[in-house]
């Protein structure tokens, strides 16, 4: 079986803070990681692999560092990476990114099961896995929270929905996206990280893809951003003060005044 | 394309690099340059005191609305119930139709759904177009995805709005990637540009520590999903008169590659914690699994759910659909009592945009108390009993 995932490199969310003083963000060094939700994806990626045997290949699309997040997906004992970057997919929105992902994973080669994590914890869209499963015409399942059967034909999946589950049977090939609850992500091998480090990663631009300039990036989308601000809190913080009994009764009467209770 | 520092007017000041969401930008030599990592946000282009950041080249403005008029909602449901999130959109909806001048009309698929439907003209609605079949009773993304665009197509609304519930978030990004349109995610704020008759779309972003607007300028419709909790429900005025237009069901354009098989109903009110307006939750704290009876009781006594952090639900405390937090739900409820959680950044962005919150920790130097409109230094094994009593006394 062919699996492809797609991962991101996102900050660290520790490393993006609002400074309380001057209400601007703060961001302490750079630290990036893999979205977390992506690593499940690539545990559950490997697991396939593991049961069913076949290719890992993990894709992303960033900035050239984001060189580093594949090579920490290699260090897991993935098959192969590929990066897509060129100045020319930066503003890409979720419609470009999606359709730049596609293009991307149909160059990969074959592929019967596209994973991906729910959403990046730093746009928090949940919009390109959709997306890409939309632009390559494959079945799509969101929120997966487990894998019950899987052969080289079908696929069936437990959704996570807001008060409960649903059970889909979905043909291959398709895109599911996944959540925390699917499995838990191993640590690096020693062997993976040996070949981390020296495995020569392919990057390709919108030339190699054979996209146009007006397919990605700034051009390609359909959605801009025109204003970034910090979000307004009132900065009323009380302690409460006195017995147990006193703080509760005042906790009761304020919560009473907001009519919350 | 592109953004560009003149060299002429940058003094290496640095205020642009604080005002990069993205951590682009660096100064050297007194000159500030912007790497890959930009996403052409244009935040430095406001932050700079000399204009001396400009981002060229924007493509030129030509827009689609043409023959593009009214506003729209997709009201889902589950099991023939329609989501509570559907009277919110109605609310927010009317605001923007009557901003635009234009007409709000709901659309609603299910199974003997027509009587539910009709109620939303009673919440502000001008038009419902009904599509009611067997196909649609469960939630397919293949389906759903097909009809709505189909309807998109016909009638042309200039905005399209979905809740940002399991449901709007795994097929309407489908929708908008089929029509070729901008989608905006999970959105908490939404206005009109009169001037431009654009829809100006706030969301959060990096977990809730900035705020985004972004617009659709070219394609149409601008369509967003809109978190649950924010905007104001509609008011029912029985005697509001709107068009019911039934739309049949026709098949689909391709075989179906995807069926759900079974709806499971797993959790009852004390768990969905998306839709409750108040929200009790354990954390570390609590110490032990049986524990976590304490947050329950203080729950069904205030008549919230119950939420917990990703420390207990990682200890297996308590099932992963409690979870609030990054990798968990982001709730915004009226009410969030955080009991024993000490405030992990990643737990906050889940939770800090709830209209009141009240934490309860042994710990006063706990992050939590940075967020809490009322916090409580305490021992939660006397405070919660004592909590919980002199609510039933007081409320009889």
């Amino acid at each position: 079986m062919n699996i492809v995932v797609c991962i991101k490199q996102v900050p660290e969310t520790t490393s993006v803070k609002i400074n309380k003083d001057t209400n601007t963000l703060v961001r302490e060094g750079t630290k990036s990681i893999i979205n977390p939700f992506d690593m499940y994806a690539l545990e559950e990626g490997l697991r396939i692999r593991e049961k069913s045997g076949g290719r890992v290949v993990v894709i992303s699309m960033g900035p050239p560092q984001a060189e580093e997040a594949l090579r920490e997906a290699v260090s897991y004992g993935v098959d192969d990476v590929f990066l897509l970057s060129d100045r020319a997919f930066a503003g890409s929105d979720t419609l470009a990114t999606s359709r730049t992902l596609a293009c991307g994973i149909e160059k990969t080669g074959d592929f019967d099961l596209i994973l991906c994590g729910k959403q990046a914890i730093d746009g928090d869209t949940a919009q390109v896995g959709p997306g890409i499963a939309e632009n390559l015409d494959i079945p799509f399942v969101a929120f997966v929270r487990k894998i019950r059967e899987l052969d080289n034909h079908t696929l069936k999946v437990e959704r996570m929905m807001d008060d409960g589950y649903d059970v889909l049977e979905v043909s291959l090939p398709g895109l599911i996206t996944v959540v925390k609850e699917i499995n838990e992500p191993r640590m690096p091998s020693l062997k993976g990280k040996m070949r981390a480090k020296s495995i020569n990663i392919p990057i390709w631009g919108v030339a190699d893809l054979d996209m146009s300039d007006s397919e990605t990036g700034l051009k390609g989308s359909a959605t801009q951003v025109i204003k970034i601000f910090t979000p307004i809190r009132d900065g009323k913080r009380e302690i409460l003060e006195g017995s147990i009994e006193e703080q509760i009764d005042l906790l009761i009467n304020k919560l009473n005044d907001l009519k919350v209770v | 394309m592109g953004i560009k520092v003149d060299i002429e007017l940058c003094t290496g000041c640095g205020i642009c690099i604080d005002s990069c969401p993205f951590g682009a930008i660096k100064v050297e030599d007194d000159l500030a340059s912007i790497d890959e990592r930009c996403n052409l946000c244009g935040a430095c282009v406001d932050a700079c005191d000399f204009e001396a950041i400009l981002i060229s080249d924007v493509k030129e403005a030509v827009i689609k609305s043409d023959g593009y008029e009214g506003v729209w909602i997709f009201a889902e449901q589950r099991n023939s119930k329609i989501a509570s999130v559907v009277l919110e959109l109605l609310g927010e909806g009317r605001k923007l139709a009557d901003k635009l001048g234009v007409d709000l009309s709901a659309v609603v698929f299910g199974e003997n759904i027509e009587s539910s439907a009709k109620e939303l003209v009673r919440y502000g609605a001008d038009k419902i177009y009904i599509v009611d079949d067997p196909v649609l009773k469960d939630f397919n993304d293949e389906i759903y995805s097909e009809i709505l665009t189909d309807l998109i197509q016909e009638h042309k609304p200039e905005v399209v709005l979905c809740g940002a519930t399991a449901i709007g978030r795994s097929f309407i990004p489908k929708v908008s990637a089929r029509l070729k349109t901008g989608l905006t995610a999970d959105c908490t704020g939404l206005d009109i540009d009169n001037e431009k008759r654009c829809l100006l779309q706030t969301r959060p972003a990096f977990g809730g520590n900035i705020m985004a607007t972004i617009i659709c300028p070219d394609e149409r419709p601008q369509m967003a999903t809109v978190r649950h909790k924010v905007m104001k429900k509609a008011l029912y005025d029985p005697n509001r008169k709107g068009e019911i237009i039934k739309k049949s069901f026709n098949g689909l354009s391709m075989d179906l590659r995807s069926k759900v098989i079974e709806t499971v109903e797993e959790i009852g009110d004390m768990v969905n914690i998306t839709e409750a307006d108040i929200i009790v939750s354990g954390g570390r704290g609590l110490q032990e699994p049986k524990n976590f009876r304490l947050i329950e009781e203080l729950a069904k006594t205030l008549g919230g759910a119950v939420g917990a952090s990703r420390a207990s639900v990682d200890a297996g405390w308590i099932p992963y659909a409690h979870q609030v937090g990054q990798t968990g739900k982001t709730v915004c409820p009226k009410l969030y009592i955080a009991c024993g959680i000490s405030g992990a950044v990643q737990h906050l962005v889940g939770m800090q945009s709830s209209d009141v919150i009240v934490a309860i920790n042994i710990d006063k130097d706990a992050p939590i108390f940075d967020v809490a409109t009322f916090g409580i230094v305490g021992d939660l094994f006397k405070v919660i009993p004592e909590f919980v009593k002199r609510f039933r006394e007081l409320k009889g």
